[in-house]
């Protein structure tokens, strides 16, 4: 009984429902339904039926299809706060909890520079990363619930979606890098407009580039459990390899190789450059804390350094286009 | 307009082979403008790897088909541009609202901008969600989603809207109310609507069907024509022994009976005049009786010689029976 209740429950809204199709102050098209017989079709009552058309691929609806896919991972964003708030807890461990208490420990070698300033760039990459990774992560996400076979089935390019999520990926990633941004001051870094400017666009550039590498891997993997794995078996060593947390410099021959061949190196020093440009300390003290990434004693310059990771970011996107282009 | 003549779907030797697994072994079908088109089988016997074939998701491994007047393998975009699609698993956006999900898909088909509204209302309107446009989809029933994924194939006007199991894990309420929306939009947009199912029941909403069992097509009719082709009625006995029943009962009245559930069932004509005549002259006690017409579950176990409910249990067991079929010629 309680089982035949609950089936007929959905009726009345079924009813109403096909009546709200009639046009408004239309004759009693709910009387007729209100029967209950075995589902009558209600009269088709002549609505014009508004015609839509599908345009042959253009480069406007490309730029529509890249734009609606951005858009979609922004309105995601900002629908899930949590993601927001948890996002932000690992740089303010690393930045107030590892950089306080090491402080002690550091002091003398750090020319009294506040730990938490020196490691303070290699937070800012490191919010942009993680964001960035997590954007990645969304493709999975979405083979998982779906969603997918939608944007996979349109006629639009497949790189098209690609690209609107590696730019919205980006996006989400540099805003919450701006939120860090936001931190300067608490260690003793004064704002200057070239300082703002220079650090969003080092952090967008790297936020595109892990964005793509993240597609790049999501494309491949087709559970989140997994992908989570790849990405802390390959995210994790980046990070500490890279010298977020130490200066590249005077380290064990093995760490110094493995530090230059990490992408991430590249996006570190040209950030910690560009902070420490605007400190005044001693002269020890940009001499062992901002040594620079350097090939057999010649020091990269800055530019040089963000062309790697704006290059690697496009060959990345390339690859996951083409990977992505394939699957059926 | 694209001259297609009246056919929606043409399908010419449709061949899927995975590995050494033939999935669809070569069908060949029409399908007219404006008709609802529905393909049964149980699961397994191949109706999404061709639905799959038609929507240019899964590359035919030979034969040719089209779709709206194009080529599924060389005219792919065309095809896409012109079905709708409502897959058997669900792909709306769970975080976004009813609304949101539909402008995502007409941005990614590039209908006109100024008709995204109304055009989204419309087939909002027409699955009775217009008032829940606003809603985010997580927090939909199963049924109000799979309308809204039938509303959003609707979209773009396509000219063929596919229905991958459209009802399939709703309840009887809201799959007869599915049911209704779909006939009611054909009528209204006046599109050929292609889909798959297997419950036997809805097949009748159908104008045609065709019966796949195995990667075969074995039967392509209206319901009716089918059932009325079946010929006989589907008379079900209980007895106390029914070996006995079986045998008494092909030796009285010359009828091959079988047990399909627990009861002896077999196939007369002229059901209601043949069971005076068993009570009188049949030599089994019989404690219950009942006479049905025949039924879809009658034709597909005519051409397949089981119900739909054991094919699907037993999926090898069906295909070695259709291979014995085949080898043997011997259909019913």
């Amino acid at each position: 009984m309680s089982r035949e209740h609950r089936l007929s429950g959905p009726e009345p809204m079924v009813i109403t429902a096909s009546a709200s199709v009639a046009p408004a102050g239309g004759p009693s098209t709910t009387t007729s339904l209100a029967g209950g017989g075995p589902a009558p079709t209600p009269p088709a009552e002549p609505i014009e039926v508004v015609r839509v058309h599908v345009p042959q691929r253009s480069a406007r609806s490309e730029y529509r299809a890249v734009k609606i896919v951005w858009r979609r991972e922004l309105v995601r964003f900002v629908n899930d706060r949590m993601r927001i708030v948890t996002s932000l807890v690992q740089p303010f461990l690393f930045l107030f909890v590892l950089g306080s208490g090491l402080q002690q420990l550091s002091a003398a070698g750090t020319h009294g520079v506040d730990l938490k300033t020196f490691i303070y760039p290699g937070i800012l990459c490191m919010t942009v990363m993680f964001t960035a990774m997590f954007s990645a992560a969304s493709i999975v996400w979405d083979r998982e619930f779906g969603f997918l076979r939608e944007m996979m089935v349109a006629p639009v390019r497949r790189s098209s979606i690609v690209i609107g999520k590696a730019l919205g990926g980006a996006t989400v990633a540099t805003v919450q890098g701006l939120i860090v941004l936001c931190l300067a001051w608490a260690v003793h870094i004064p704002y200057s407009l070239g300082l703002i400017f220079g650090v969003v666009g080092i952090q967008v550039l790297l936020a595109f580039a892990i964005t793509s590498f993240g597609i790049m891997v999501a494309i491949r993997i087709k559970q989140m459990q997994s992908f989570m794995g790849v990405m802390q078996m390959v995210v994790m060593p980046m990070y500490f390899i890279s010298g977020a947390l130490f200066p590249a410099r005077g380290l064990p021959t093995w760490l110094t190789v493995l530090n230059r061949i990490d992408p991430l190196a590249y996006a570190v020093d040209p950030m910690r450059r560009l902070v420490f440009s605007h400190l005044q300390i001693s002269a020890a003290a940009r001499r062992v804390l901002d040594p620079g990434l350097s090939w057999w004693g010649w020091r990269m310059p800055a530019i040089l350094e963000v062309a790697v990771i704006a290059v690697l970011g496009a060959v990345m996107l390339a690859i996951a286009v083409a990977e992505f282009s394939a699957t059926e | 307009m694209d001259v297609t003549g009246t056919r929606a779907i043409t399908v010419d030797n449709l061949l899927k082979r995975y590995g050494d697994f033939e999935a669809v072994k070569g069908v060949s079908f029409e399908v007219g403008q404006g008709e609802v088109f529905g393909f049964l089988g149980p699961n397994g016997a191949g109706k999404s790897t061709t639905i799959n074939m038609l929507c240019t998701l899964t590359r035919p491994t030979s034969g040719r088909a089209e779709v709206a007047g194009h080529d599924v393998v060389s005219a792919r975009d065309d095809v896409r541009r012109n079905i709708g699609l409502v897959f058997q698993d669900p792909t709306l956006d769970g975080y976004l609202t009813a609304l949101q999900n539909l402008r995502l898909h007409a941005e990614l088909y590039g209908v006109e901008s100024a008709l995204v509204l109304p055009r989204a209302k419309q087939v909002l309107q027409m699955v009775g969600l217009w008032d829940r446009r606003d809603g985010v989809v997580q927090t939909f029933s199963g049924g109000m989603r799979r309308r809204l994924e039938i509303a959003r194939g609707l979209m773009h006007s396509p000219r063929v809207l596919f229905l991958d199991e459209p009802t399939i894990g709703l309840d009887p309420q809201t799959r007869r109310s599915i049911w209704t929306y779909i006939r009611e939009l054909q009528e209204r947009e006046q599109i050929t609507i292609f889909m798959t199912t297997h419950y036997m029941d809805e097949a009748e909403w159908c104008d045609r069907i065709a019966i796949m069992d195995a990667g075969q097509i074995v039967a392509l009719d209206a319901p009716e024509t089918l059932k009325a082709g079946v010929g006989t009625d589907r008379v079900t006995i209980q007895t106390d022994d029914n070996e006995a029943a079986i045998a008494a009962l092909a030796a009285d009245f010359g009828v091959e009976a079988r047990i399909v559930e627990g009861h002896v069932t077999f196939g007369v004509a002229g059901g209601e005049t043949f069971v005076p005549r068993l009570f009188s002259e049949f030599s089994v006690p019989v404690t219950g009786v009942s006479v049905s017409r025949p039924t879809l579950d009658d034709v597909f176990m005519s051409y397949t010689g089981s119900t739909i409910r054991d094919a699907e249990e037993d999926p090898a067991k069906a295909r070695n029976r259709t291979m014995m079929r085949m080898m043997g010629g011997a259909r019913r």
